[in-house]
């Protein structure tokens, strides 16, 4: 029964939150506590030929400085540093050699009674280099980007194009319409709030409990057990809060490994936190130059889609992502290629940032579709409903469930697209140029298998536990929802235990798949305790569900009920009770069906007004209406925010967000939040969200997840808002007033 | 109201185990250590309690408050100004204070987040934020709501242009921005 399932609910950890109490990594103090500063390097590329720390460690106060030539030993082969979500390559190790891979790699650790001293002492480390030639602007690597290797397995096939599809260059030559158009988006970085931090306590046993910034507490147990030669009991991680990440969370960074080393090296609790500029080699959207070829027949179908792209990684790794494959996937069209090379740079590895692939693929793609409607004078509502695709073509299977129709029609109707003048530079306010435009998204609606606990008490009250994270995505909330449902409990009943590696097991929080499998993990484990609280009341003399069968009764407002007959009913204390039990507690896997037999994916139809001074070229996205196709919502009030933020992050990456690098020295330059733009208040205004109803049957829960799909598309959207407004087509992001040029 | 003493805020008072001390020591050679600046002495009001400190003059306000009086409800964002999740309310007023040495503010009364809730009860604004979801991983929240109790009191935003022009100090990477506004907007509306 759903009292709470689909309901505006507030969060559950809104009171922690709004009161300060909810403590984040760097806030759990512990007496003797001592604080970690991070030197990094000051070139791109070479060796550390002499570290000097002696005017560091004469600071009173200083209790060590660690580096390459004096920490304890760490593990030496890539395998042990290899994390649950590390790409092919050889993954950094911090403080490992005097090898320098990327500016702002860190090279040593001031360790101090407090962070003042840290700092302080930090800024006297001196170090001379051996400096080698770097390359760091993408544009340079583009004649020595080299094609993806063949996938070496499931995951890397995953992420390589499709396969070829008809014959795509002589459908382009013989298409009656053509559309070529490259498209660039740079680097982007996610800068979360919170500052990536770790305190380790070290408990005299030699035991670690880390509280560390992540969104898989297991994924950096298992690395540091592996890094550290550590026993799996002997190291707990920590994340009750995560001050958000958006993917800069899901690999174990560097700042944990510098803080569990001061830790074992001192014999004591460290706590390492990162200033905002040592964020920015943590890892960030890699670049991408896209060239999208289209070909379409004069009644606006498509015939041919080309996407080329190349992508930014470091020297040593290779990060690439599913970058192409979404062009073929989301327009019919008979014929299909795609092409996608890497360029390496002398940068640390990028890493998923919120839909990787699909926002930077779909920039391009939508913009292309624009260009093609107007190439056709055709409304770029139609020519997307012309094109719509009911089979995923890569592999010629139906979808699960694909409700985009209906997000184009509800999303054209909220917005008043009817009302547009297709002319660019039509349309008016005042002295404001105001342009319409609109886009497509698309994302995955993937599953992971994941272990939940629930114990629950013959007071009706039940602890639920799993290793997964909230990261500001809602998950304590839309779990306390779930299980109160399932348990047939009031929401107040349920607490919720997650961001512990000693919980059972979860996948790291990423890819939007946790919604659906946590809530599938919990409603598999409530069946398991609802047929346990079955087998007491059995049990009760005369008990009135004794030859009931365990898929007849079901659990609501603190009872074993009938589903037959409601007047058959035992109350979980009742059956406890009279069993003497106090506690019944039970650990189930959900193992996702592998469904192959359908594809399976959210989408989003995205519509956004601008307003362009046409005087100084400034713009304003005064309007978006995002309608999301993406299965069953179970917290319209939380989900709406996971949207909303999605579009905010679209308008930031339309028109401010750019990691600007000085390539003479291979450093980036806009390493702070003042000089790297991101939204603020007042750069948003009307947003309005729409799910529309896509009933699906993947999983018993129905659900797809969220934490992408709104970002996807919204970029396009706005730059097709601003040809549309100014008749100038800005194919390189960020949209900046300098390139509108009026 | 509460008096804690609280001299050298405990960390200046611990030792170095000796294996370590002899490390560094020994590595430093026969040079004299550097010494850290002297502590001077603030006096400061903190949601109600009065402290007499004993400080490194190079103290921020934000690190003193989470890293010696474990008052962590203030958040840190950047360090430099540049975020508004350190906002906290000095005298009345909001201030940045990852920006402010605590010597500069000796004698003055400040209000956390920690200080708003008055017996339980939330704050209008708090309750607000949880009413319109005007969060998502909390972090800027604290700086938004102190910031917010801020802005109504300077009786300056009459609109929610006003609003969402007067908070654009107060980043928040999660994008709740809408709904910090409408949360606002509500409190406005009944003060
Ligand atoms: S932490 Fe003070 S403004 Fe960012
Ligand atoms: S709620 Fe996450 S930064 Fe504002």
């Amino acid at each position: 029964m759903a009292h709470y399932i689909g309901t505006p609910t507030s969060r559950v950890d809104g009171f922690a939150k709004v009161t300060g109490a909810a403590k984040y990594a760097a806030e759990f103090n512990v007496p003797g506590l001592v604080y970690g500063s991070v030197v990094t390097s000051t070139i791109a590329k070479g060796r550390i030929a002499r570290i000097d720390l002696s005017a560091a460690l004469r600071v009173e106060g200083v209790l060590d400085v660690l580096t390459h030539e004096n920490r304890p030993t760490m593990a030496d082969n890539d395998q042990a540093y290899k994390d649950d979500v590390a790409p092919a390559g050889s993954p950094f190790r911090p403080l490992y050699d005097g090898r320098i891979m990327f500016s702002g790699q860190p090279i040593a650790l001031v360790v101090a009674q407090t962070s003042e001293i840290a700092r302080f002492a930090a800024s006297l480390v001196r170090v001379d280099y051996e400096t080698d030639t770097h390359i760091t602007d993408v544009h340079c690597q583009r004649e020595a980007a080299i094609p993806l290797k063949p996938p070496g397995d499931p995951i890397e096939a995953m992420f390589t194009p499709p396969k070829t599809r008809g014959r795509p260059e002589q459908a382009l030559a013989a298409a009656a319409v053509r559309h070529a158009g490259e498209y660039y988006v740079p680097i982007e970085h996610h800068n979360p709030m919170e500052l990536f931090a770790s305190t380790v306590i070290y408990d005299g046993d030699g035991k670690l409990t880390v509280y560390d910034k992540t969104q898989g507490v297991q994924n950096v147990q298992h690395y540091l057990c592996r890094v550290f030669g550590m026993k799996p009991e002997d190291v707990r991680v920590m994340s009750p809060f995560v001050g958000g990440a958006f993917g800069s969370g899901l690999r174990p960074q560097f700042q944990v490994v510098l803080a569990v080393l001061a830790a074992r090296a001192l014999r004591r609790s460290v706590r390492v936190v990162l200033t905002r500029p040592q964020m920015y080699v943590l890892g960030y959207r890699p670049a991408m130059i896209q060239l999208i070829e289209l070909g379409a027949n004069a009644d606006g179908t498509l015939d041919a889609i080309m996407h080329d792209a190349i992508t930014v990684t470091s020297r040593y790794e290779d990060f690439f992502r599913q970058e192409t494959g979404w062009s073929g996937l989301l327009y019919k069209c008979a014929n299909a290629g795609y092409k996608h090379k890497l360029a390496r740079l002398d940068l640390a590895t990028p890493c998923d940032m919120r839909a990787p692939s699909a926002t930077t693929a779909l920039f391009a793609l939508e913009s292309a579709m624009d260009e093609l409607a107007v190439a056709l004078n055709l409304d770029p509502l139609e020519l997307r409903l012309r094109c719509y695709s009911e089979r995923d073509q890569h592999n010629d299977l139906p979808f699960s469930s694909k409700a985009l129709r209906e997000c184009y029609r509800q999303g054209a109707t909220a917005f008043g697209w009817d009302k547009r003048n297709p002319e660019a530079r039509s349309m008016r306010d005042a002295g404001d140029l105001v342009g319409w435009g609109m886009a497509t998204g698309v994302w995955e609606a993937l599953q992971m298998p994941i272990t939940v606990r629930i114990a629950l008490s013959a007071n009706g009250h039940a602890e639920v536990a799993c290793a997964t994270s909230d990261i500001g995505t809602g998950s304590y909330t839309i779990m306390a929802q779930v299980a109160a449902d399932m348990l047939g409990l009031p929401l107040e009943n349920i607490s919720i235990n997650l961001g512990d590696s000693s919980l059972p097991q979860s996948p790291v929080e990423g890819g939007s798949w946790i919604a659906a499998s946590v809530s599938n993990g919990i409603a598999t484990t409530a069946d398991a305790i609802r047929d346990e609280l079955l087998r007491l009341a059995k049990q009760m003399p005369g008990s009135p569900l004794a030859n009931i069968a365990s898929g007849e009764v079901t659990l609501a407002d603190g009872k074993l009920i009938s589903k037959g007959d409601a007047s058959r009913s035992v109350s979980i204390t009742d059956a406890m009770r009279h069993a003497a039990v106090d506690r019944i507690e039970q650990e189930k896997t959900y193992n996702p069906s592998n469904d192959v037999t359908r594809a399976h994916n959210t989408h989003s139809a995205i519509f956004a007004e601008v307003k362009v001074d046409e005087q100084i070229g400034v713009i304003r996205v005064t309007r978006v209406v995002s309608a999301i196709a993406a299965g069953r919502i179970l917290n319209t009030k939380t989900a709406s925010s996971q949207i909303l933020g999605g579009v905010v992050w679209g308008i930031g990456m339309a028109l401010h967000e750019e990691t600007l690098i000085d390539h003479k020295v291979g450093r980036i330059m806009n390493a702070n939040i003042a000089e790297y733009h991101v939204p603020v208040n007042a750069d948003i205004h009307d947003i309005k969200v729409i799910f529309v109803d896509e009933p699906d049957d993947s999983n018993p829960l129905g659900i797809k997840g969220l934490g992408e799909i709104g970002i996807v598309g919204v970029a396009a959207a706005i730059a097709n808002a601003v040809y549309h407004a100014t008749g100038k087509r800005v194919r390189d992001l960020p949209i900046t007033l300098d390139k509108l040029r009026l | 109201m509460t008096e804690v003493e609280n001299p050298g805020s405990g960390r200046d008072a611990e030792k170095l185990p000796r294996a370590v001390q002899t490390t560094v020591r020994e590595r430093v050679g026969a040079q004299s250590p550097m010494t850290t600046p002297e502590a001077v002495s603030v006096r400061l009001t903190v949601n109600g309690t009065r402290h007499s400190l004993l400080l490194d003059p190079r103290t921020t306000l934000l690190d003193l408050l989470r890293e010696h009086l474990d008052l962590t409800g203030t958040k840190k964002g950047c360090d430099q100004g540049q975020c508004g999740a350190c906002t906290m309310l000095i005298d009345g007023r909001r201030v940045n204070s990852c920006l402010t040495f605590a010597v500069m503010y000796d004698g003055a009364r400040i209000t956390t987040i920690e200080g708003l809730a008055a017996d339980g009860a939330l704050h209008p604004l708090q309750q607000a934020f949880i009413d319109h979801d005007a969060f998502q991983c909390g972090y800027c929240t604290p700086g938004q709501i102190c910031s917010a109790v801020g802005l109504i009191a300077e009786r300056r935003a009459t609109s929610a242009d006003d609003i969402r022009e007067l908070m654009s100090g107060n980043i928040c990477r999660c994008g709740a921005y809408t709904n910090i506004v409408a949360a606002i907007q509500q409190v406005m509306g009944r003060s």
